[in-house]
Formats: structure tokens, C-alpha cells, sequence
């Protein structure tokens, strides 16, 4: 009785404190206000990104040269996308302010997403210029 | 012997709690994580007693059974230290420092105590599954401490992102090993496959977690709490 108590606590402790951590992560690039690079490269207008285009972003993400220190934030949002996808479609059938939520939320999955693709995108045109002034 | 993927755990385990201790150094911030950083160098140091246990004993044999669980228990200990900076450093502006030392004390006095008892008890029988229940007790201890922290994080409006990300990743650890143990418990069948390389493998999530939030997250930055809360 007691380890499944401790098992059913614990399972909806890890699955609240995991939400909060990829909240935090997306709170930090909310802030953030994409270049007029990215709305080019994606062809993304306005200061919102559409739900669906969260895999595209991701694609042009991987494209890019890898950042060492933005994997594992990358990697999280993509888990907690595809869990509140998840979550969404069971909830359209009967709470519908959850599943007004989780679209809120895969709203600002999408957004990271395009901040991840901004960054990286600076990040490869500032190898470029170093690799150009080392062969001058 | 185990494979190259439990090979590959320790590695990567041993890797990430140095780059955090060297990120810490790097960063000259590693007096004032002192704790954590205790933890991750015990951490790795476990980790290489762990390799000298397989290839001196064996992996099958009762020294390397013991030291792992008994290294385990003493990097608890370690454990407590962290959360006592954290709950520090949430509660400074109350000053109230001393009392949470007491407190902490206090619990760790307690959790000891009852330890001692329940080994006291099964003295005859000190099986796996009685170590795995206690490790399942000492990990759920950890989630309420953890629960109780964030509690006070909301209630006291703390705001610096650092502070916050580090006492999340450390619910997450947690919560996702006492669910573990708890599963091994319940279902000791599935205990010699996938849930007895689990938590070696939950175990590279604090590292890695760290080692992010010491390195991208300055510690300048400030976010407001109640904004991850489900409402907002």
C-alpha cells in the first residue's frame, strides 16, 4: 500500500515539478523579441508563432550548427510539446480550459523554438565571420 | 560485468558533476554553492569507487552491493546540505538562518535515528529489497522537503531564475528516484532489468541540470514564479 502511495505522489510531484522546469525555460525567451532574420528565414509574421509550425522551427534548428549549452533546453521543450500535445488531445474531450491551455503552452514551445533558431542563427554567421578574418 | 551502455552512464555521470564543479570554479562561484558542490565532487568520487568495486570484487559480489548503497546513504547526508543552502537562501531576507539550521538538524537527527532503528530491526535479514525501501523512504523525504521549498518560493515571491531552476531540477531528481524505488518495490520482478539502471540514468539529470543552469542562467537573472503556476 505504502510504495504505491509513494509511487502515484511521486509521479505527479515529478510530472508538476518537470512542467514548472520547461515553464522556466520558456519564460526566459518570452522576452525575447525575434530578429527580422528570422521572420525572413521562417517566413513568420508578427510577434506570434503559429502551434504547428514547432516542428518546422525545430528542422531549421537542427540545420544550424549546434550551440553546445541550448541541447538540453531544446530538448526538454520537445518533450514537454509532445506531452502536452498529448494531453490536448485527451482533454478537447471533455475540459476544455485544459485544452485551451496546453495550446497557450505549445504556443510558447513554438516561440522558443523560434528564439532557439534566432540565436543559433547568430551563432552561425559569427563562426562564418571568425573562419572569414582567419583566412585573411 | 556490466554493458557498455551502464559504462557509458558512468562516464557521462562522472563528466557532467565535473564540468559542474569546474564551471563553479570557472565562474568563481564555488564558495557560494559550497554545498553543491561538496555533493557533486562525493558524487564522482562514488562514482570511481564504484568502477575500483567491479573490477577489484565484481560486480555480482555483497562488497560492491554494499558500498553502493552505503555510499548512497552517505551522499544523502550530502544531499541534506544542499537543500539546507537552498531553504537559506529562500528564507535570508527573514534571517532566519539559525532556526533552519536547527531545523535541519532536526531532521536529519530524526531520519538517522529511524534509520538506525529499522536496521536494528532487520538486522538478520538486511535483503535488497529492505535497502531499496529505505532508499524509496529517504527519496520521498526529499520530494516533501523539495514541495515544502517551492511552496515558500511562490509564498515568498522569490524571483532570481537561478535559484529557482536549481531547486526544480533537484523535485525532478527527486521525485522521478523515489518513483523508481517505489516501482521496484512493488514489482521486485522487473528489479534485475530495466528499474536497477534507472536511477544511474536519473542520476546524470542533476549534473546535466546544473551544469545548464550554472552556465546559461546569470545570476542577475530574475522571473516571477506565480507566472509558471498552471493559471498563467
Amino acid at each position: 500500500m505504502m510504495p504505491a502511495l509513494i509511487c502515484v505522489i511521486s509521479v505527479a510531484a515529478f510530472l508538476q515539478f518537470f512542467v514548472l522546469h520547461c515553464r522556466s525555460i520558456l519564460a526566459s525567451s518570452r522576452k525575447m523579441v525575434l530578429s527580422p532574420r528570422v521572420h525572413e528565414v521562417t517566413g513568420v509574421e508578427g510577434a506570434t508563432v503559429a502551434v504547428s509550425d514547432f516542428g518546422r522551427l525545430l528542422q531549421l534548428v537542427k540545420l544550424c550548427p549546434e550551440r553546445a549549452d541550448d541541447r538540453l533546453e531544446i530538448r526538454a521543450v520537445g518533450t514537454y510539446y509532445n506531452l502536452l500535445g498529448a494531453l490536448g488531445s485527451v482533454a478537447r474531450l471533455a475540459f476544455a480550459s485544459v485544452a485551451s491551455w496546453t495550446e497557450i503552452e505549445r504556443r510558447n514551445c513554438s516561440y522558443f523554438a523560434a528564439v532557439a533558431l534566432d540565436r543559433r542563427i547568430s551563432h552561425s554567421r559569427d563562426l562564418f565571420t571568425q573562419q572569414v578574418a582567419e583566412n585573411l | 560485468m556490466p554493458g557498455l551502455s551502464q559504462y557509458a552512464v558512468w562516464i557521462v555521470s562522472f563528466l557532467l558533476e565535473a564540468c559542474v564543479v569546474v564551471c563553479s570554479l570557472y565562474r568563481r562561484e564555488f564558495l557560494r554553492y559550497l554545498p553543491l558542490n561538496i555533493y557533486m565532487i562525493g558524487a564522482a568520487i562514488q562514482g570511481g569507487g564504484l568502477y575500483f568495486c567491479i573490477h577489484t570484487f565484481g560486480f555480482a559480489s555483497s562488497k560492491y552491493v554494499y558500498y553502493y548503497y552505503y555510499s548512497d546513504s552517505l551522499l544523502y547526508v550530502l544531499m541534506y546540505f544542499v537543500i539546507i543552502q537552498f531553504y537559506q537562501q529562500v528564507f535570508k531576507e527573514m534571517k532566519v538562518g539559525s532556526q533552519i539550521r536547527t531545523a535541519a538538524a532536526l531532521i536529519l537527527a530524526i531520519t538517522a535515528f529511524f534509520s538506525y532503528m529499522v536496521v536494528h530491526q532487520n538486522k538478520d535479514h538486511l535483503t535488497t529489497r529492505f535497502v531499496v525501501e529505505l532508499e524509496q523512504n529517504l527519496n520521498f523525504v526529499g520530494v516533501v522537503l523539495m514541495y515544502l521549498l517551492w511552496g515558500a518560493i511562490l509564498k515568498l515571491r522569490e524571483t532570481r531564475t537561478r535559484l529557482i531552476q536549481l531547486v526544480l531540477a533537484l523535485g525532478i531528481y527527486f521525485s522521478a528516484t523515489a518513483g523508481i524505488y517505489a516501482l521496484r518495490n512493488l514489482f521486485p520482478g522487473l528489479e534485475m532489468s530495466l528499474l536497477r539502471w534507472l536511477p544511474p540514468l536519473v542520476g546524470t539529470w542533476l549534473p546535466l541540470a546544473w551544469a545548464y543552469t550554472l552556465v546559461r542562467v546569470p545570476e542577475s537573472a530574475h522571473l516571477a514564479p506565480s507566472r509558471l503556476t498552471m493559471k498563467h
